[in-house]
């Protein structure tokens, strides 16, 4: 037994590849039988499916008004935006933001009246109301977080702007989400 | 589940058996002849409070969960048929919801008379580390079981504590959308919490097992803190603390009777009477009682991940605790200035829970971040520095000699029982 | 010692203190308190009173709320309305409900059965909500328990003993008669309502109750059981609601007296068996 210790600590042998090889084949084993199990969790294809991209009309949003829709499940806001909530985004200051981004980023070029934004607070995801908040944008009623007409967080603990979901104008007054 | 078993099988099955499976005298020499300090006080009775509501929760809900749909579409309206139409079905319910509140209130007074005794440590680090997992497991369980009833409150609460998992940078939003199984709190998310609500009270049974066989190592702590030597400190199981813990659980009983029967709805939230809607937003959401405290402390700090670093790490601090304090003397009836400080501690916890019930705005934001410092100076700066700098009290040589009042004064525990970590938001 | 004692009392009444103080902050018209027959330990519901709400709710609220939970058997049931089964089947037949399908394939409508549950006044949220100004009318099953009030700190733990826990009806029961003009700076959206103990205050109901409404049944002497007034109709809806949210609540505090009175027998028992186990241990009473 003391010779066969001594050299396999000396150099490795045939026995010790065996061993390995074994080992590492087991761990291989083990992992892709775990790897169904982790999969599972995630969404499935008809969840996906029904997650494919959706067509909005925007011709009867009115001015002023903000429309939510659901898209894959997450609420979105559409808003038509007043020429007054456009300048008020506009002329911020962007670098005192918390997430400095500017208006014309988070709007397609040409189409400033239309903000589509997911409609989930950053923080913990409730739903803000709209038109409140001390800048008349959006105010969440769950933990004090301040929106602007920008959908930018301007007050309160979410840590950055209401994201724009991807979307296209597929005409002057369509939309396609996703 | 320690020392060596008197039990003698009187029957020769008995015996055929015992020699074969020797569980009743590991039952015997566990709970019945096992030496107790004889001068544990009622605040040790809640171990097996505790142990009697784990299994009425489990057995309240394996019958609940005969009637119960794990559907979004159907989830609220079985919970109704249950209160309407099946025989004893708002019993049964309003046990099981009221039952959860009555083991948080239970685990509560027995986390903070292990932090009064200083019960975590030495030798006891291991089983106190197993309780802040039973814990855990049982704040998991609970959260889950929330959600059944798929109500305004169950959905909404579901969604903010899925989402401080996104908090985590880079997988953050793949995590919270495997917890989701879809891209929000839906169905699969229902079906997959009842799944886990039904396993984790095993689990916690199991860990129960580990933490009753870390404890049956060294025994009990006492009020004294001071081990037991001889025969004189200490008290067969069966049938002194058979007959005091009965008692302490009928009275006990007497509380959740009052709760679960008289008022059912007081610990709840009327809006969870409300099927859970995506579009709408509750204007208020509040997580149970037994979570404020914790869900304050996400609160204070304005920063998303550091507020959640924080929430876990109030539960995870608990780990340390055995080698944060450094006092020598076990027992805090013994450390005069250690009292002040953990009756603080105590006070901090329970206005805590009322900060998490209110509105996140005004003087209640700075309050929140006031009692958070000190939740955390408390185990942080307190516990070790106290060790350091505080002169105890002279400690009675032994257990019997501190019951028969030589040397050292009594616990000042008992005077302060009111203040037990129970409020409502 | 005692000066420990001392501080903390202190820091307690300063947290209380503060409390109250903090409690002040978030005003809103608070519903006053109904003396109903069902509050307390043995509270039961008045079956008189229930069978005039059940009129009021059928006769006017049921046009636009509904109730989905509650079957037409229950009216029937211990510790309800009190209605005989005869009158519930009569009821139920004056509904049409859908079923089906035929031999044929069809979906077809009959009178409904005493096992059928409360028809809905609209057939999906969205035509009730199209029809009510784009606000849903909610359902009634449990809203007896869907509604309250803050109560704020100390009540809510005062509430604990005194059992107060009819918040959603006491809310519900001032909610219908508490339309009022908007006062002096609030304007009212068209086709809203300003009612003050409404959370906000702009409500889309429109005040549902008027004097003499509902004709309530008259009593031995030619005179209606009670006035037709509309406090009369709120309360009395109000409990009505409370017994659909809650139909078993009879039995529940029936059942609750027995336990606890059995539990203070065997705890007092125990006690004695406790105090005998332990005479004999040296330092212990």
């Amino acid at each position: 037994m003391a010779t066969t210790h001594a050299s396999a600590s000396a150099e490795p042998t045939r026995r010790d590849f065996l061993f390995i090889a074994t080992g590492a084949a087991g761990a291989v084993g083990l992992a892709a039988t775990i790897w169904p199990f982790i999969s599972q969790m995630a969404p499935d294809a008809a969840t996906i499916a029904a997650g494919a991209p959706v067509d909005f009309d925007l011709s009867p949003v009115a001015e002023g008004q903000i429309v939510k829709l659901f898209w894959r499940g997450k609420l979105i806001f559409v808003r038509h935006r007043t020429a007054a909530e456009i300048k008020a985004a506009q002329d911020t200051d962007v670098t005192s933001l918390r997430d400095p981004e500017a208006d014309s980023a988070r709007v397609k070029p040409g189409k400033d009246q239309w903000l589509i934004v997911y409609g989930n607070c950053t923080h913990l995801g409730c739903v803000p109301l709209g038109n409140e908040g001390a800048f008349h944008g959006w105010q969440c009623p769950c933990h004090g977080s301040v929106f602007d007409t920008s959908g930018r967080i301007r007050q309160g603990p979410a840590p950055i702007n209401l994201p724009v979901p991807p979307y296209a104008f597929t005409s002057d007054k369509a939309i396609r989400i996703g | 589940m320690s020392g060596h078993s008197t039990y003698e099988p009187k029957s020769a099955v008995g015996k055929w058996f015992e020699s074969r499976l020797p569980i009743m005298g590991l039952i015997h020499s566990s709970f019945v002849v096992f030496p107790n300090p004889r001068n544990l006080n009622y605040f040790w009775t809640f171990g097996g409070i505790l142990a009697f509501m784990l299994v009425a929760q489990i057995i309240t809900g394996v019958v609940l969960a005969m009637h119960y749909t794990a559907h979004a579409d159907m989830a609220f309206n079985s919970v109704e048929l249950i209160m309407r139409d099946v025989n004893y079905g708002w019993m049964l319910r309003y046990l099981h919801a009221n039952g959860a509140s009555m083991f948080f209130i239970a685990v509560y007074v027995h986390i903070f008379r292990g932090l009064y005794y200083g019960s975590y440590k030495a030798p006891r680090e291991v089983l106190w580390i197993l309780g802040v997992i039973i814990f855990l497991l049982m704040m998991a369980t609970a959260f889950m079981g929330y959600v059944l009833p798929w109500g305004q409150m169950s959905f909404w609460g579901a969604t903010v504590i899925t989402n401080l998992f996104s908090a985590i940078p880079g997988v953050g939003e793949v995590i919270v959308s495997y917890l989701w199984g879809g891209y929000s709190v839906s169905n699969p998310t229902l079906n997959r919490f009842f799944s886990l609500h039904y396993l984790l009270p095993f689990m916690i049974a199991g860990v129960v097992v580990l933490h009753i066989w870390a404890l049956h190592v060294p025994g009990s702590n006492n009020p004294s803190g001071i081990e037991k030597k001889t025969d004189k400190d200490v008290l067969p199981f069966h049938p002194y603390f058979t007959v005091k813990d009965a008692f302490a659980l009928c009275c006990f009983l007497m509380v959740y009777v009052w709760f679960a029967f008289y008022i059912p709805n007081f610990l709840g939230h009327a809006d969870n009477y409300i099927e859970a809607n995506a579009a709408v937003t509750p204007s208020h959401i509040v997580p149970e009682w037994y979570f404020l405290p914790f869900y304050a402390i996400l609160r204070a700090i304005p920063d998303k991940l550091l507020g959640v670093l924080a929430m876990f790490g109030s539960i995870a601090i608990m780990v340390v605790v055995p080698w944060l304090d450094t006092s020598k003397v076990r027992s805090g009836s013994y450390r005069p200035v250690f009292q002040i400080f953990f009756w603080l501690f105590a006070i901090n916890a329970v206005i805590l829970g009322w900060l998490g019930s209110k509105p996140p705005e005004g003087m209640y934001v700075v309050a929140s971040r006031i009692c958070t410092v000190y939740y955390f100076a408390y185990y942080i700066l307190v516990l070790p520095l106290l060790g350091l700098f505080e002169t105890p009290k002279s400690l009675p040589a032994s257990i019997a000699d501190s019951v028969l009042g030589k040397g050292g004064s009594g616990s000042a525990m008992a005077s302060g029982a009111a203040s037990s970590p129970s409020t409502k938001g | 010692m005692k000066s420990i004692k001392t501080l903390i009392a202190v820091v307690a009444l300063a947290g209380l203190a503060s409390g109250a103080a903090f409690a002040q902050s978030h005003e809103r018209e608070i519903p006053p308190r109904v003396t109903w027959s069902f509050s307390g330990p043995f509270g039961t519901y008045d079956e008189t009173q229930l069978q005039r709400g059940f009129k009021v709710f059928h006769e006017v609220c049921s046009n636009c709320h509904s109730l989905n939970k509650i079957a037409f058997r229950t009216l029937a049931e211990h510790g309800g309305p009190g209605f005989s089964k005869e009158q519930v089947t009569a009821l139920a037949a004056t509904f049409k409900v859908k079923d089906g399908p035929n031999d044929a394939g069809e979906m077809f409508e009959r009178p409904a059965r005493p096992a059928d549950f409360w028809p809905a006044p609209f057939p999906n949220k969205q035509a009730a909500a199209a029809a009510n100004g784009g606000a849903a009318p909610p359902d009634f099953s449990v809203i007896a328990k869907a509604r309250t009030y803050e109560r704020g700190f100390p009540w809510f733990v005062f509430d604990i003993f005194t059992q107060y826990q009819e918040q959603g009806v006491d809310y519900i029961a001032s909610l219908l008669p508490g339309y009022e003009e908007a006062p002096a700076g609030v304007t009212v959206p068209d086709g809203k309502y300003y009612n003050k103990y409404f959370p906000g205050n702009i409500i889309a109901m429109p005040p549902p109750l008027q004097d003499g409404a509902v004709t309530y049944l008259k009593g031995a002497d030619g005179k209606p059981q009670a006035p037709e007034t509309v406090q009369q109709y709120a309360k009395d809806v109000s409990a009505f609601l409370m017994w659909a949210a809650e139909p078993h609540m009879e039995q529940r505090k029936e059942i609750a007296f027995r336990v606890l009175v059995f539990l203070l027998v065997f705890a007092g028992l125990l006690y004695f068996t406790k105090k005998k186990i332990w005479a004999n241990v040296e330092g212990h009473a």
